[in-house]
């Protein structure tokens, strides 16, 4: 007989030993070493049993009675410590064992970040029963867990602690969840579900330390400075192939233990399969290959002709209760289509990738039925042509079954409001339509729903046809653009309604046709979700145009102009020295703009920081000339200086621009002060104008000289500069609430049907006007911020230079 | 093929780009929101908008002068309008970005 020694007694090994004895019944003396005191059990089973829902006996594969069967040597809770190539020997902790062939099968070790308290009683990994009846030791109901790592191990013992009883929270470092198995919106229907059952999900957070007392884990440090308290703390973060023993070997090893189609390591004499190999570049972490690797390593040994392909994977959480499915290639590339279908109301996702005629990926969320009927044609590369306009429907797709558009809006309950301004939610439109309101003036005639600022009258038409069906034709607004059906106006009355608030969420719950938006509706987006979400959402710079992204204007060469604040057009000598400083150094050209400020323009990137540090040396701040948010306010010399002002429009200026500065808008926002009704700051012409006269200020909204010409619209007569800096703020903050991205307030008025609504809003109803500022304060505390200050770091400056000099390597 | 290291993915901002700076000008090197990568010459057919600039959606790019929308994969200029980009081959070899100079040198030469 010849000896065969296996080292690892894990789910690849022991499919391979399957197939041998199955194959060569009694041709082989097989010693089996495991560092575990135990056989092969089902390791993937280990969360069902940290759950509660399975226990151990349940999932072990092999038992004595099999290896006592096989003849199978045990030397388990024994670990490898050596291999003799020379003398084919197998160094076992107690002793040597000869043989004539070897099979290294150690699997992979998780990864354990070397973050300072690494070592703390209490931090574990999830890999083994170990591990397991740890965490099942720590959890006690009401104690705290942080699983760090939001991939599939990780999400399953958070998943199992929770069901434990244990809060828990888990910190992944990426965007969204599962990142490699999941597209965004998959990861962030997961997320919502995990949210759901009661488990914290921190994205993007990264861990910075781990916080013990006397020696015992305490919390959970993250570079943000957030402590997270914990009793128990998993790091789920990866797994690294087990090749110390092949390496010290002398076996060749790169990621892994390098073998060939057949299995074979660099010595003839030993095999290796399962977690610990590397095969054409390849590492593996799925069960599947290994199967397909046991197979293959069980033929060599008996001689068989045979040869190892990988194949696609396809990944599925064992997690109940929430459904997903990953299989394939779902990158975007060269000549590939997707095919996306939302199904907002029940949660559910399903993305396809072609290429050609044939299907190379697909992730779905909440509806997996047709996974594996999806896999199948991944792995069989079957052409789908014929199929194509069905396919996403599923197997049982009978030619019947269409989407229905309205699913957000027939999605809504019944107390989700519809109308803001006269709080009007969908149920009363509902009753209103079963009492005879079939058209949009009769549902505002008799709920006031769209009576006011007229923003959700394309809402109120929703309900009306979700309620009415056939009966009612839905006049067709304008999408944003095409990867959705919803107008602005749709979308941000449902951010609201629904409290969402995050771009996937938008996308997933509003039906997006496209994976992640385009450069017309990704801007809109982030506008909306920072206006209605200032604590919550945040800004997101890749979804904004390149000036406020980097913060200055782009000219046509490429290069930038940079203005600073001149609050109210005022400076100083001292300015005026450190801007033409600033000019002669980065060799700028000089402007006077039409905004009463100066304007430094044919600056390099790089050098933005650098201007950015030395103006702020100077006390200047952005003057966001290049923002869709508060531009100048011009003034006067009021009655400092001149004959005929009749207040300090000049005073008053600067004060409005310090309370408003920094503030997003749906487009920009330009105002004047001027002291009296020769009007030399050009106050009438303003989005928001202030003619000063001797009984007080006549504020004045709704102008432009831009590509229209508008002279603004009374909107109130006020005796006190305070009054002008209420209504200012109120105006402001109900135009960033209810504007369409991209319109001026001349624009946006005209959509609300006029000033009236706008006057009651923030003049007359003064409770209204304070909740307005209220919020506009809420939204400051965040964004009043000088983006050049945050900005002019030696971090941004690595940022904003280029990548890397190639001009000297690229002449070679 | 002669690939040069050119720095980390991590130093490209996901749905952003980095350019780097070759003998031929600048080229722009894009990564996506599921981690692809591509090099693209940082210059718009148009009117030679810095295309490192635009917002990158899917897998292209509209440049941030005057909106036209280019593949990253084949530099062509995507709906009515016309133009090509060049490219550039890139890859990720554990975490670091290659870019293939050959391609950059050859056409200097041209
Ligand atoms: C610098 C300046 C011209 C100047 O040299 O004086 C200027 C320069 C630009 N204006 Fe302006 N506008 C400037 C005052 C104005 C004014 C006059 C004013 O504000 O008193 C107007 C008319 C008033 C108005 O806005 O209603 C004006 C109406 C526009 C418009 C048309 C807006 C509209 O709604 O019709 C645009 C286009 C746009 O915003 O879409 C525009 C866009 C631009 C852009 C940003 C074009 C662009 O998108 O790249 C220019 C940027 C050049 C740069 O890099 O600096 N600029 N622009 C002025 C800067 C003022 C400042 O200190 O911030
Ligand atoms: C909690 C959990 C859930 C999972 N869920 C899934 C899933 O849903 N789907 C899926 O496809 N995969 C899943 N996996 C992955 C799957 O379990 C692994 O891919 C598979 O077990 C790897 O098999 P292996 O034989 O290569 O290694 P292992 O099963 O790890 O076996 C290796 C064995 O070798 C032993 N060993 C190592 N070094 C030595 C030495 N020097 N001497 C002696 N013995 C040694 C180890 O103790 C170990 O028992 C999951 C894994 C875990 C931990
Ligand atoms: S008027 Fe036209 S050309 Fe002049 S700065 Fe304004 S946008 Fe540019
Ligand atoms: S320069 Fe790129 S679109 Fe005009």
């Amino acid at each position: 007989m010849q000896k065969l020694v296996v080292i690892g007694a894990g789910m690849a090994s022991g499919r391979m030993l399957e197939h041998l004895f199955e194959a060569a019944p009694g041709a082989w003396d097989v010693t089996l070493f495991n560092a575990e005191p135990r056989g092969n059990y089902n390791r993937i089973m280990l969360s069902p049993v940290l759950s509660g829902e399975k226990s151990y006996a349940e999932i072990v594969t092999h038992d004595e009675a099999w290896y006592d069967t096989h003849g199978v040597t045990c030397r388990f809770g024994e670990k490898v410590v050596g291999i003799d190539r020379d003398r084919k020997v197998v160094i076992g902790e107690q002793g040597e064992v000869a043989y004539d062939k070897l099979v290294i099968a150690t699997g992979s070790n998780p990864f354990i970040i070397p973050l300072p308290g690494h070592d703390l009683d209490g931090v574990i990994a999830y890999r083994d029963l170990d591990d397991t009846n740890r965490m099942i030791e720590a959890a006690r109901p009401g104690a705290r867990a942080v699983v760090i790592g939001g991939g599939l191990l990780g999400l399953e013992a958070a998943a199992g602690l929770r069901l434990r009883g244990m809060d828990v929270t888990v910190v992944h470092i990426m965007g969204h969840l599962m990142e490699r198995q999941l597209d965004e919106a998959a990861g962030y229907l997961l997320r919502r579900a995990l949210t759901d059952r009661g488990i914290e999900v921190c994205c993007s957070a990264n861990s910075k330390e781990i916080l013990g007392e006397d020696g015992k884990l305490r919390a959970l440090k993250l570079d943000d400075g957030t402590e997270l308290p914990c009793d128990l703390l998993v790091m789920a973060v990866g797994i690294r192939p087990s090749v110390a023993l092949a390496k010290e070997a002398g076996l060749e090893t790169g990621r892994g233990i390098q073998v060939d189609a057949q299995m074979h390591t660099s010595d003839p004499d030993i095999l290796s399969l399962g977690e610990c190999v590397e095969f054409d570049g390849q590492i593996f972490g799925l069960v599947a290959p290994l199967y397909d690797q046991a197979k293959v390593a069980a033929q060599t040994l008996t001689g068989e002709a045979s040869e190892y392909i990988p194949r696609e994977v396809s990944t599925k959480l064992k997690v109940t209760g929430c459904d997903l499915f990953s299989a394939g290639d779902f990158a975007e590339g060269e000549g590939r289509e997707d095919i996306v279908f939302r199904d907002p109301a029940r949660g559910v996702y399903k993305r396809l990738v072609l290429e050609g005629d044939r299907v190379i990926g697909a992730v779905m969320y909440g509806d997996v039925a047709d996974g594996n009927w999806f896999y199948g044609l991944i792995k069989d590369g079957t052409d789908i042509s014929e199929m194509r306009e069905t396919l996403i429907f599923g197997p049982a797709f009978q030619g019947g079954a269409s989407v229905d558009p309205m699913a957000a809006v027939a999605a809504l309950p019944a107390d989700a409001e519809i109308c803001g301004c006269n709080g009007v939610c969908k149920g009363q439109i509902v009753a209103a339509i079963e009492a005879g309101a079939t058209s949009l003036e009769a549902i505002k005639a008799t709920t006031k729903a769209s009576a006011s600022c007229g923003t959700c009258s394309g809402l109120v038409e929703q309900v009306l046809a979700v309620t009415l069906g056939d009966d009612f034709v839905l006049p067709t607004a304008k999408p944003i653009c095409a990867c959705t059906d919803h107008p602005h106006e749709d979308v941000r009355r449902l951010i609201k309604a629904k409290e969402l608030k995050s771009q996937p969420a938008v996308m997933q719950e509003l039906g997006w046709k496209t994976s992640n938006g385009c450069h017309v509706c990704r801007p809109a987006l982030n506008y909306y979700l920072l206006a209605d979400w200032p604590l919550e959402y945040t800004d997101d710079p890749q979804s904004r145009f390149v000036n406020e992204r980097n913060h200055a204007n782009i000219q046509k060469d490429g290069t930038y102009s940079v203005m600073p604040r001149m609050w109210g057009g005022m400076t100083t000598p001292e300015e005026l020295l450190a801007i033409a400083e600033a000019a002669k150094k980065y060799d700028a050209t000089v402007k006077v703009t039409g905004g009463q400020r100066i304007d430094l323009l044919g600056i390099k990137k790089e050098d933005l920081p650098h201007i950015w540090a030395d103006l702020n040396a100077a006390g200047m701040v952005s003057g966001h000339a290049y923002t869709k948010g508060l531009r100048t306010v011009k003034t006067c010399v009021g009655t400092d200086w001149c004959r005929f002002g009749t207040q300090d429009s000049t005073g008053l200026g600067i004060k409005l621009e310090k309370r408003l500065w920094g503030s997003w808008t749906p487009h920009k926002f330009k105002m004047a002060v001027t002291g009296c009704p020769r009007n030399c700051a050009e106050a009438t012409c303003k989005d928001l104008g202030v003619v000063c006269v001797d009984s007080g200020f006549e504020i004045s909204v709704g102008g432009a000289a831009g590509m229209e010409l508008k002279e603004t619209e009374p909107l109130a007569k006020v005796a006190t500069e305070q009054e002008v800096i209420d209504i200012s703020v109120a105006f402001l903050q109900l135009y960033r609430e209810s504007a369409n991205y991209l319109d001026r307030p001349y624009k946006w008025i005209a959509k609300t049907g006029g000033l009236e609504w706008i006057i009651a809003q923030v003049v007359d109803d003064l409770d209204n006007r304070a909740a307005l500022i209220e919020r506009f304060d809420i939204s400051q505390s965040v964004y009043q911020k000088d983006p050049w200050a945050e900005r002019a770091t030696p971090q941004y400056e690595r940022a904003w230079s280029p990548l890397a000099d190639l001009t000297k390597e690229a002449a070679e | 093929m002669s690939w040069i290291d050119i720095g980390a993915l991590e130093d490209i901002p996901v749905q952003g780009a980095r350019v780097i700076k070759t003998k031929m000008g600048c080229v722009a090197v894009f990564r996506t929101a599921d981690d692809a990568v591509f090099a693209l010459s940082d210059r718009c057919p148009h009117k030679g908008g810095p295309l490192s600039e635009g917002i990158v959606h899917g897998h292209k790019v509209t440049c941030p002068l005057h909106n036209w929308v280019f593949s990253l994969e084949t530099g062509e200029a995507q709906g009515a309008d016309e133009g090509q980009v060049p490219t550039y081959d890139l890859r990720v070899e554990a975490g670091r970005l290659l870019i293939d100079a050959s391609k950059l040198a050859a056409q200097s030469a041209a």
